[in-house]
């Protein structure tokens, strides 16, 4: 493995290799000192041209947690802000030291061509609405850890599907997996062409509550995705997570979100807090697996796991 | 410049078909056909086709304002060395060429330089603004015949009415770039199955073909001639071909690169095939090269439309739209639509010049004719590795080509050889 840019088109034993390895990792946090010397005097440098907290904390947590040195940047404090070139930025960072990058950038294809232009490993942190497989690796170790194997179930999907790299990781990580995957959501938020896509679709969340899994996102308003909407009211009516919904799932069913959540909105506050929500676990789990994703890039050594 | 030569053994390209002959040029014109033919100095053909020299109705050149990435001068020797003879360089330049200064400037430059002819085409709006007519007479008086807010569509149906009704007295053109802009914001390659994927906002077909079904109305009130720039779309051809059924004054170009590619080379994500209008579907591709080969696509325009290299190194939503066309688009015409040589000339150049009125270019060869030619073999393989023009986006450079210009003639002068 030479990048980590898409699940799509990555073989079951590849990405089942993974999440085995990833689950190691969960048991390297759990110990007292939650830290092994894999990746001691390897830098991973952390380029987010987009914000995000969740995934750029979990990815440092998880390099520093494999004993890699760390570096990052921001796009509004940056040369970038003083009209640098994305590609003298990378190879910047580059000429410092760094030995692998992870990127996320609003640009479809962003991290393929810093790949290209650093002949570094890159992880992909999500481009655009494109990819983002450390979270559909993340997700996939969470669902397998509660139901034990992903073959056979069934995961819908609710929400804004068309401005998700979420979605279009998951869709691809779950189904490879072997689980059958339904796109809830309305028109304008579902991808305009799904020819060849392993899911079928449906209209309203209500056709769906007998799910395995409700695997909900958030509208995403900087991707134009409220302004698609008559309102939010409407789409909670048609598409959110109320309490009332839960109550109508399966006892065995779980509910998932990538999160940021926008409570009250795709999902009900008291559902978020439930026991059957995994949002605290898949967060656990993202360190997991990127330390996994690291850990092979960069090649460590397995005795020092 | 030389003022005499002989086109030794080539095969001369007349209405009626090809014939084995030799073309004696002097000072400007060509002064016999036939065979065995003498000069001093001799120019040998190998059996190429010897035609009119081709006539692109669709270029930027940039100059003036962008001239980093093009000039007038480096732009006439990527033509030259795609042997074209005359080109339309479109207004879409820094200040816009909205008033006749301006169109005179960029016909006087392309003289000086005296590679090819360089025709302006006049912006329809001020300032490429969608609001006020451009100077419309002025530009006719300097010699625009095609006017075109190229780059973006007039928008405003009212405000093209206007210009159709004004240009209809004069006889000029007007030229669209077809883009409902209401229905492609954001968006950067065209919507279907790639963009899905990709998670790509779309430009819909329908984007294109519902400016055309609007102009085509428009045509018929108000009469004007009316030309269609680069067709993308199965509907576009569709819609091309009813209004010329129906008489309409309607013709259409078509580029090379939509003559090529369709938009499963997005998914590298290369903005070296990021265009306007994008890359369509297969579908879309075997429909415009059927209709160029039938005529109801009547030209091929290459859109040749330069960027410096560092602005086409960047991700794909990010990179300034359109690729570079001269020097490869016969070849990929040859390669990608089976046109007879009298039918690949017509589309290449006689049609052409016939649309835009020129007298000097786009004729049959026959002593007394401006000599305005291309020597092109099109069984000749070739690679483009760099290209006369000052910019380098072709999504050719590197693919082997079939079909390449050995030489080209204008006004009687050798202004490319191939080496």
């Amino acid at each position: 493995m030479n990048d980590f840019l898409t699940v799509e088109g990555l073989p079951r034993a590849e990405l089942t290799s993974l999440l085995d390895l990833s689950d190691e990792f969960v048991e390297v946090l759990a110990r007292p000192i939650p830290k092994v010397p894999a990746l001691r005097g390897r830098t991973v440098a952390m380029l987010f041209f987009e914000p995000s907290t969740r995934t750029r904390m979990s990815f440092e947590r998880a390099a520093k947690a494999l004993s890699a040195d760390t570096m990052s940047f921001s796009p509004g404090t940056s040369s970038l802000s003083k009209g640098e070139s994305l590609k003298d930025t990378a190879l910047t960072i580059k000429a410092m030291g760094a030995d692998a990058l992870v990127v996320r950038h609003a640009s479809t294809g962003a991290p393929w061509r810093i790949a290209e232009w650093t002949g570094l490993p890159v992880l992909n942190g999500g481009d655009g609405a494109h990819q983002h497989p450390t979270q559909a690796l993340l997700d996939a170790l969470t669902i397998r850890q509660h139901f034990g194997n992903l073959e056979g179930l069934q995961v819908a999907i609710v929400g804004d599907i068309r401005h998700s790299r979420v979605a279009r990781s998951n869709i691809a990580a779950f189904s490879t997996l072997g689980a059958t995957v339904t796109l809830v959501a309305p028109k304008t938020l579902l991808p305009v062409d799904l020819a060849g896509w392993p899911v079928h679709t449906a209209a309203a969340i209500d056709e769906v509550l007998d799910s395995d899994v409700i695997y909900l996102l958030r509208i995403q308003k900087e991707r134009g995705g409220a302004s698609v909407l008559p309102s939010l009211p409407e789409y909670v009516s048609r598409f959110g997570l109320t309490w009332d919904r839960f109550a109508r799932m399966s006892s065995d069913s779980v509910v998932m979100h990538p999160g940021p959540m926008n409570r009250g909105v795709e999902i009900a506050p008291e559902v978020a807090d439930h026991p059957r929500s995994l949002v605290e676990p898949q967060v656990a789990n993202g360190v997991a697996v990127r330390m996994a994703v690291l850990f092979r890039l960069l090649g460590g050594e397995a005795d020092d796991v | 410049m030389m003022s005499e030569f002989v086109l030794k053994g080539g095969q001369v390209v007349g209405p009626g078909g090809v014939a084995d002959a030799d073309v004696h040029v002097r000072d400007g014109r060509i002064v016999e056909i036939g065979v065995g033919l003498a000069s001093d100095r001799v120019i040998d053909c190998n059996g190429a086709l010897v035609g009119p020299g081709f006539v692109d109705v669709h270029v930027h050149f940039r100059e003036p304002g962008q001239e980093w990435k093009e000039d007038i001068e480096t732009g006439s020797r990527a033509a030259a060395a795609g042997g074209f003879t005359a080109v339309v360089a479109m207004a879409n330049t820094d200040p816009a060429i909205d008033a006749g200064h301006l169109a005179r400037y960029v016909s006087e430059r392309g003289a000086d330089v005296g590679l090819v002819d360089v025709m302006p085409a006049g912006a329809i709006t001020l300032a490429r603004g969608g609001t006020h007519l451009a100077h419309l007479d002025e530009l006719w008086a300097a010699g625009v015949r095609l006017f075109s807010d190229d780059g973006d569509s007039v928008h405003d149906a009212g405000v093209l009415r206007l210009a159709m009704d004004y240009l209809s007295d004069l006889g000029g053109i007007v030229a669209q770039h077809a883009e409902d802009r209401t229905l492609t914001l954001g968006a950067h390659m065209h919507e279907g199955a790639v963009s899905a994927r990709l998670g790509m906002r779309g430009m819909p077909a329908l984007a294109e073909e519902a400016i055309i079904m609007r102009d085509l109305a428009l045509v018929e009130l108000t009469g004007v001639r009316y030309h269609v720039q680069h067709v993308s779309t199965a509907g576009t051809v569709h819609l091309v071909e009813e209004a010329k059924r129906r008489g309409l004054p309607v013709t259409a170009e078509v580029t090379p690169h939509h003559l090529a590619f369709d938009h499963r080379e997005i998914e590298r994500m290369d903005p070296a095939y990021k265009m306007y209008p994008p890359l369509r579907t297969e579908s879309d591709v075997m429909a415009v090269r059927e209709a160029l080969g039938s005529g109801v696509i009547d030209v091929v325009g290459t859109d040749h439309a330069p960027h410096a290299a560092a602005e086409k190194d960047v991700p794909f939503d990010d990179a300034p739209r359109g690729v570079i066309g001269l020097e490869t688009a016969a070849a990929v015409v040859n390669e990608m639509v089976p046109l007879g040589p009298v039918e690949f000339f017509e589309r290449m150049s006689v049609a052409g010049a016939r649309l835009l009125g020129l007298d000097r270019h786009g004729r049959w060869l026959e002593p007394g004719v401006p000599a305005n030619l291309v020597v092109f073999a099109p069984e000749v393989s070739w690679t483009p590795h760099h290209f006369a023009s000052r910019s380098e986006n072709s999504p050719f450079k590197g693919r082997r080509m079939k079909g390449r210009v050995l030489a080209t003639i204008h006004d009687g002068a050798v202004t490319y050889e191939a080496s």
